[in-house]
């Protein structure tokens, strides 16, 4: 028999080592210690009801449990085999206890579609990926389906992309189809320039057959016999599987001249980039293909119409294609049937920032950022507040505690304020300046605009410098203004989404967070601490042992106090260089928003 | 490397790969053997995924441990770099986090030579198609 106690960060700072010490104790009283094993788990990601004990054989899983029940536990369930009624999950939606973890709703908060052979296979052999029934949805509609049977099949799916836009993918390949041309292409968008983004990686690192399979049941849809897989130099791995899973597909005639003897050709090659997150937006993608400068060019023409070398050309993303096999085998009302009215499916997230979990996750669409935060992502670390999430990367926004109970999908993401994006999600707790946030997108944003339109080149690089100014402390209430009618002009006139989105997350933090703005500007203050300008250092006059050793270290003479007193900072010397705090061997020294100590350690 | 020429043959392909797969758990010795996979993905490499999985490798021949060690991508848990996921045979695959080279000597001796759990087991938390 064995006792798991989970050890994660929640489940700690509630007790978790106590329940555990108990258990254990308890255990020896009864001379079962041989017999029944304690162990600490990795988190059950449910800290909302943290701490979580599960006994096994049985898995029976106890929740919000307490150092004291350490006892009715093993009396009641290991020795007398009863389980503990008041300590099992209630589930609100039946109001019943539910004894096995199996039966619990988190447990079913995820669903791998695009993911369903990532840390299953060795994605270096294909024979593994074979048994996974990789190639399968390929010969199948070789096979069996015409090519505008399939596409049927992927509009009845109601697919849409997964790169940002959300296109549904069946249109845009029926569109690429009935463009006329001796040459079609089929490019597969591995760009992937959101920071903290990884999910499109970690596809093509687990399952590279699975976008290798979807690229050429593309082909057969379009007409085309070449795909081209545009991937950032700065992915080695996900470079080097994917080679190697080329290689062996052609080795095995899945790929290459006559495909399973039907008589259809597709070869894939791969086309590196440099990482410039402008070489994600489909024309500049394609630009950078062909030799020349990554930037953009007015749609229409769309590239299914023009793309590759002036050819139709139909690009998608990792994640649309890594769903296209599971579509094709079980069919499109399987697919249909899961997520919300106008998104269908799932959706792959890489979660990030101050979150328990860090990880990737696949859900299905129509699912809370509660869930996500609290159940999948196991609450916020260190048990601190949750702020803010920032959803769809630098073209997104944030949205915060209002919208935990918003469903997500690309509609209601669109409404709130952001986009459903690639799928980068960051989550953001008290401490972090929305100001600061903003400032740090629009950073970003400065850098990787291309510079071909005026209001991307200037109207950024003019809103990242009135932020900075901001968050220096020198803004004015103005500011929000402009501001604001800066970040709608630049909306409008951009040539490309990169500039059409980019001021995202300078509105929406705005909109959700303005007194903090408005404290920054007025105020002169920030509630995180986070802009320095704003923030005042502080001794904390219990922790100062008067050592004098921040006084003799401080560069501009702004420390006073006698020897074994506690020693001030003045504020208008201070110049903010840390240098006290290096020092420090008390710990006493606090940034903070006020002049004066708002609590002690 | 004989080509796949139609569908049939993919299908009795598979059926032939799933059956080597299977044998690893069916087999008459395969009371030995014991299957490890190490989340390869670039978040487990850059935690240290390598050294562990050329230490289950070394060390599992070393100790006379039957065993077979393969790669795998992302399972999710990038919190809890490096993964090792277990299958002991008739058991269900049990993933442990935070493997460093000693941990996985624990594990080899604890959990793998006496089915004795070990701490930072991960609890799975998605379901898959199939
Ligand atoms: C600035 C910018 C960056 C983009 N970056 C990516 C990217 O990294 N990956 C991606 O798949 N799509 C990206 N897109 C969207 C592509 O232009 C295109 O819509 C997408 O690849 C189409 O595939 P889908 O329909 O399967 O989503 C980006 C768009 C813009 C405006």
């Amino acid at each position: 028999m064995h006792i798991l106690v989970c050890g994660g960060t929640g489940c700690q700072s509630s007790d978790s080592a106590k329940i555990q010490s108990n258990l254990e104790k308890e255990l020896a009283l009864k001379r079962l210690q041989d017999d029944v094993q304690v162990i600490r788990t990795g988190c059950f990601g449910f800290c909302e009801k943290g701490p979580i004990v599960n006994v096994l054989p049985d898995n029976t899983f106890y929740v919000e449990v307490k150092p004291e029940d350490a006892k009715e536990i093993i009396d009641e369930h290991v020795i007398k085999g009863r389980r503990v009624e008041r300590l099992l999950y209630v589930d609100p939606e039946k109001e019943k206890h539910v004894e096995d973890s199996k039966h619990m709703g988190f447990y079913k908060k995820q669903l791998r579609i695009a993911l369903r052979n990532c840390g299953f296979i060795d994605p270096e052999n294909i024979e593994e990926a074979i048994a996974h029934d990789a190639y399968q949805a390929l010969g199948k509609v070789l096979a069996e389906y015409t090519p505008e049977e399939t596409i049927e099949v992927v509009k009845k799916s109601q697919l849409r992309g997964r790169g940002g836009g959300g296109f549904p993918a069946g249109l845009k390949w029926e569109i690429t189809r009935k463009s006329v041309s001796d040459k079609k292409y089929v490019v597969c968008n591995a760009d992937e320039g959101d920071p903290g983004a990884f999910m499109d990686r970690s596809i093509l690192e687990g399952d590279p057959h699975s976008v290798l399979e979807a690229m050429a049941i593309c082909g057969y849809c379009i007409g085309s016999d070449e795909g081209l897989i545009y991937i950032r130099a700065e992915y080695p791995l996900a470079i080097k599987r994917l080679k190697i899973a080329i290689e062996q597909a052609e080795s095995f005639g899945l790929l290459g001249e006559n495909i399973m003897g039907t008589g259809f050709n597709f070869k894939i090659r791969l086309r590196y980039g440099a990482g410039a997150f402008v070489c994600g937006e489909e024309t500049s993608l394609i630009h950078s293909m062909e030799g020349k400068r990554g930037e953009p060019t007015n749609k229409p023409p769309f590239p299914s119409v023009r793309g590759y070398l002036g050819k139709p050309t139909n690009v998608n993303n990792v994640e649309t294609f890594a769903n296209i096999p599971a579509i094709i085998l079980k069919g499109a009302e399987w697919f249909a049937s899961i997520g919300t009215e106008n998104s269908k499916g799932t959706k792959v997230f890489a979660l990030a920032g101050k979150i328990n979990n860090v990880g990737l996750i696949e859900v299905p669409m129509g699912i809370t950022l509660r869930e996500i935060i609290y159940e999948i992502g196991g609450g916020i670390k260190g048990g601190k507040k949750f702020k803010a999430i920032q959803t769809g990367g630098p073209s997104g926004g944030c949205l915060t505690e209002k919208h935990l109970d918003t469903p997500i999908d690309y509609d209601n993401l669109l409404k709130a304020g952001s986009m459903m994006g690639s799928g980068g999600m960051i989550v953001m707790d008290e401490d972090d300046c929305m100001v600061s946030v903003a400032k740090f997108y629009m950073d970003f944003i400065v850098e990787e605009s291309c510079g071909k339109c005026a209001p991307c080149r200037i109207g950024n690089k003019r809103l990242y410098e009135i932020l900075d100014r901001i968050t220096q402390g020198k803004g004015t209430i103005e500011d929000l203004a402009k501001l604001r009618n800066l970040s709608s002009v630049i909306k409008d006139t951009s040539l490309c989404g990169l500039g059409q989105t980019s001021p995202n997350p300078v509105l929406s933090t705005l909109t959700n967070f303005e007194e903090e703005y408005i404290e920054h500007v007025v105020d002169k203050k920030c509630r995180s601490g986070q802009c320095k300008n704003l923030s005042y250092y502080v001794i904390d006059e219990e922790l100062c042992v008067g050592c004098g050793a921040c006084l003799r270290n401080c560069p501009v003479h702004a420390i006073t106090g006698e020897k074994r007193q506690a020693h001030h900072i003045n504020t208008d010397l201070c110049i903010r260089c840390d240098a006290c705090i290096a020092k420090c061997s008390f710990d006493a020294i606090r940034i903070q928003s006020e002049p004066k100590i708002l609590a002690h350690k | 490397m004989n080509k796949i020429k139609t569908l049939a043959d993919l299908k009795r392909m598979q059926e032939n790969v799933k059956s080597k797969v299977s044998l690893r758990d069916k087999a008459s010795r395969a009371e030995d053997l014991v299957q490890v996979k190490v989340a390869m993905a670039t978040c487990g490499i850059a935690s240290g995924a390598k050294e562990v999985m050329e230490f289950f490798v070394v060390e599992l021949d070393k100790r006379g441990i039957e065993a077979v060690v393969t790669q795998t991508g992302c399972m999710g848990y990038c919190f809890a770099e490096p993964t090792v996921e277990i299958t002991l045979k008739d058991k269900d695959p049990v993933v442990f986090g935070y493997v460093d080279t000693k941990k996985a000597d624990e594990i080899i001796e604890k959990y793998i030579k006496d089915g004795e759990f070990v701490d930072g087991i991960i609890p799975r938390n998605y379901e898959t198609i199939k």
